[in-house]
């Protein structure tokens, strides 16, 4: 068991990943924390709930990783005073799960920061939204929006505040610059304008009903969502889908995937001056789309993961399409490969450019395709293989430049995979049912969805309340882990090159601002 | 001496700059569609915009100077007297021996310094930033591009353009090696000072990465239609000149109208195959990172020098 060193009591958690659950309390986090660093595990997640309609304080939830599988543990907090000690120097992605977790239920890691995080000017320091008794319908007297940037002083430096209105349709973001001349000095971002109150929203609502929201936390990568509810709520009702729905839902994955890195390789020819390359990704990934609305009903295949299963059936003629489809998309995307690789003034715009060195990446966590393309090898799918990864054989591949230019290998590379891993899928997938109705969920139980979505892992924690109805739920995006690396990639770069820079690790503001 | 038909052909040579800029501009744009396998907007787009903006309110900063004002009616001055000096259509143009080819390249910089000052009126970072970039390559662009206009000069022994170009127009068809070099040269200054790939991008979303963009940012309204324009009028000017200089064939000696006449589809097939192959270049190169703008343009240099000595060396 991967945790066994850790001399917990841990329960086993059924389902698809393998997940262990613990109690501890919370002067014992640091060395526990500590520890599994140590083994090579990092911080997947971190939030709070409240327990006080339970007679309880509140309890803080951890979420650690490690290849072979999750930990999951809780530990107390006493009503009267929510605190906990301060993870940040051990998990460097705690420093803004921490804040974002005051902001919303009052816990306080009594860090050195004190500064707020989601709360911007929507709601007061005093107003804990997401505590029990908070009403989700309230109208918050609004706050103050005073944040203190990190100030950099010196001779011929100075700010640059670029949005949270941007000049294209992207989402809102802050993100301060202190330069010299082109030169970034510091980046600092502020994040939370897309705060919705999205864990408040899930309490209450029907267990099998959670899937559409969770469907909806980050819209590119609704398909990793909606699955790692339906991993949790699976896991609760010790349940497992049939195995046609598996592989349809890993078939859906890697389309997603697949449709995001056409995009994105696009936009980063584009940001790059080369139009041409949006042009033609933006076509190939118009033909996934498209195909995805014939097949399953919906462009980016929202709603088409259930509890259960799947919610529709391409059919023995769809995987033929698809397969086809696979084929084509091989050789465009190889022959647009190699216009990118060739092509000299997009090559010197990418390489150097935003490195994230190994190093860095290790300290700050980085995970998915921005961590492989920094030789951080996590991939769920190569490791833990939830069903039916174990079948398919994923094969990791990472990079150690950790510059643009490895992002973008990294994304055709997955590609390249992602058409192998459908193709694979059409070969083994067999005939039979595609959804099984979950039995009735008993109050109190508990459960963990983990999945590798295209931009790194989404995280679902679960547990059920009374009446088949969610008690609370939790959503973790890999955006939290990834952003911080984002103003490490760009120090020392010229303010020009940050929008590629950004491009190139794309991350989601909707998914860590909740 | 000025004569009626050489004033009538000077003026309508300007209005023909004013009211056809807007064509090259769209011309070049549909191109880029179509090269994208986009259907594009159509030529006459830059027309449908100017007239949207011109029908908005023009929205000022509190800050604002009397010379942030100004600037869009001086920029527009200055390119319709650029395009006054650069014989278009015919060679009979009486404001011509009123500026030459030097005055030419600082009645550009005349307006840069316009616009940049303009873009650092209200204080806003982005206008800083466009006006600093701008600079740069404004200040490696002039001498490149004085550089192209002296082996004209060198070659016709004249700095006045329509001399040069009734000399170059009139000579047996030879093929000048130092009009090749300073050709090129022309061409990546003339990307460079409309603000086009590589140096800048027209069609940018990306506030951090742009030079002329950012520095019209706060400008709206009938202002904003007048930086366009200019831009565009900027746009044929530079083009009128490459034509001007290196395939003056067809240009009207003189001011008679059939001249006139004649010599006006011969500019437009060769503004149409300019703006062809502006889009071309475009749409094949990438944005350079901006500090590979002064080796771009350190690049341009250079061939127009090696043109000159060419020429000197050679004496063709």
């Amino acid at each position: 068991m991967a945790f066994d060193s850790l001399r917990l009591h841990l329960s086993e958690l059924p389902g698809a990943v393998p997940a262990w659950q613990g109690q501890t309390t919370a002067a014992e986090l640091p060395d526990i924390c500590h520890a599994v660093k140590v083994q090579g595990g990092r911080l997947a997640a971190l939030w709070g709930t409240d327990e006080q309609d339970h007679g309880q304080g509140y309890v803080l939830h951890l979420a650690l990783a490690k290849p072979e599988g999750m930990l999951w543990l809780r530990s107390a907090l006493p009503a009267d005073q929510p605190h906990y000690p301060d993870l940040s120097p051990i998990f460097y992605p705690a420093h803004r799960l921490q804040r974002a977790a005051r902001d919303l239920l009052g816990i306080d890691a009594q860090a050195a920061d004190r500064r707020p995080w989601l709360r911007h000017a929507a709601w007061q320091a005093t107003d804990l939204p997401l505590r029990h008794d908070a009403d989700a319908a309230a109208v918050f007297e609004q706050g103050g929006d005073d944040y203190a940037f990190t100030t950099v002083v010196g001779d011929g430096v100075h700010e640059i505040p670029v949005g949270p209105v941007h000049a294209g349709t992207i989402e809102p973001g802050h993100f301060r610059f202190s330069i010299v001349g082109e030169k970034v000095l510091r980046l600092e971002e502020h994040l939370g304008y897309t705060h919705k109150g999205v864990d408040k929203r899930f309490q209450g609502m029907a267990l099998a009903e959670g899937v559409r929201l969770a469907g909806r936390v980050s819209g590119d990568s609704t398909v990793a969502y909606a699955w790692a509810y339906c991993m949790a709520l699976e896991s609760i009702a010790a349940a497992a889908p049939p195995a046609r729905a598996l592989w349809l839902r890993a078939l859906m994955l890697e389309r997603e995937r697949i449709a995001n890195h056409l995009g994105d390789l696009g936009y980063l020819g584009n940001d790059g001056g080369l139009a041409f390359g949006l042009a033609q990704f933006m076509r190939l990934k118009e033909d996934v789309l498209r195909m995805n609305a014939g097949l399953f009903g919906h462009r980016y295949m929202m709603d088409c993961i259930v509890p259960g299963g799947v919610a529709c059936e391409p059919g023995r003629e769809g995987l033929e399409a698809i397969g086809a489809e696979c084929d084509a998309l091989e050789r465009e995307v190889h022959l647009l490969k190699d216009i990118y690789d060739d092509h000299p003034g997009l090559q010197d715009r990418f390489l150097t450019c935003g490195r994230l060195t190994a190093n860095t990446a290790s300290k700050l966590g980085v995970i998915g395709l921005a961590g492989r393309a920094s030789a951080q090898a996590w991939d769920l799918r190569a490791q833990a293989r939830p069903a039916p990864y174990d079948v398919l054989d994923a094969r990791m591949k990472t990079h150690k430049n950790g510059d643009v230019a490895a992002r973008v290998i990294m994304r055709f590379d997955e590609i390249f995979e992602s058409l192998r891993l459908v193709r694979s899928v059409i070969e083994h997938i067999g005939a039979g049912e595609i959804a099984v109705p979950l039995p009735d969920i008993p109050s109190g139980r508990m459960g963990l969805g983990w999945v590798e979505g295209w931009r790194g892992e989404s995280v679902v924690a679960l547990e059920s309340g009374e009446d088949g109805r969610i008690r609370s739920c939790h959503a973790h995006d890999p955006s939290w882990q990834n952003w911080p690396a984002l103003a490490f990639a760009v120090f020392n770069n010229i303010v020009p090159d940050f929008p590629l820079i950004n491009k190139s690790f794309n991350l989601s503001y909707s998914g860590c601002d909740l | 001496m000025i004569s009626w038909p050489g004033l009538i052909a000077q003026l309508t040579e300007i209005l023909l700059a004013i009211l056809l800029a807007p064509v090259l501009l769209g011309w070049v744009n549909q191109c880029r569609a179509w090269m994208q396998n986009k259907s594009g907007p159509g030529i006459l787009q830059p027309y449908r915009t100017l007239r949207k903006l011109f029908a908005k309110e023009a929205v000022l900063a509190h800050n604002a100077s009397p010379l942030f004002r100004a600037m869009p009616y001086a920029l527009f001055a200055c390119m319709c007297l650029a395009a006054a000096i650069v014989p278009i259509l015919g060679t009979d143009l009486p404001f011509s021996p009123a500026a030459d080819a030097i005055a030419l390249v600082g009645i550009f910089a005349l307006a840069r310094v316009f616009i940049s000052l303009a873009a650092m009126d209200i204080g806003t970072a982005f206008g800083s930033l466009g006006a600093r970039r701008e600079m740069m390559v404004g200040f490696l662009a002039e001498p490149a591009l004085l550089m192209v206009l002296f082996n004209a000069s060198l070659i016709s022994h004249s700095t006045s353009l329509t001399t040069i170009v009734e000399h170059l127009a009139h000579v047996e068809f030879v093929i000048y090696p130092s009009l090749a070099f300073a050709g090129i040269a022309f061409t990546m200054v003339s990307l460079a000072e409309n603000a086009r790939i590589p140096v800048d991008n027209p069609s940018t979303h990306l506030e951090l990465t742009m030079i002329h963009e950012a520095m019209v940012l706060e400008y709206s309204g009938r202002h904003l239609a007048l930086i366009e324009w200019s831009a565009a009028l900027k746009l044929f000017v530079y083009s009128c000149i490459g034509i001007a200089l290196f395939f003056p064939f067809g240009i009207a000696e003189g001011g008679d109208a059939a001249g006139l006449l004649l010599a006006l589809p011969a500019l437009a097939a060769k503004l149409a195959i300019g703006g062809f192959v502006m889009a071309l270049i475009e749409m094949i190169s990438a944005k350079m990172r901006i500090f590979r703008a002064p080796e771009y343009l350190g690049t341009a240099f250079l061939l127009a020098v090696l043109a000159m000595l060419i020429h000197l060396l050679l004496g063709s």
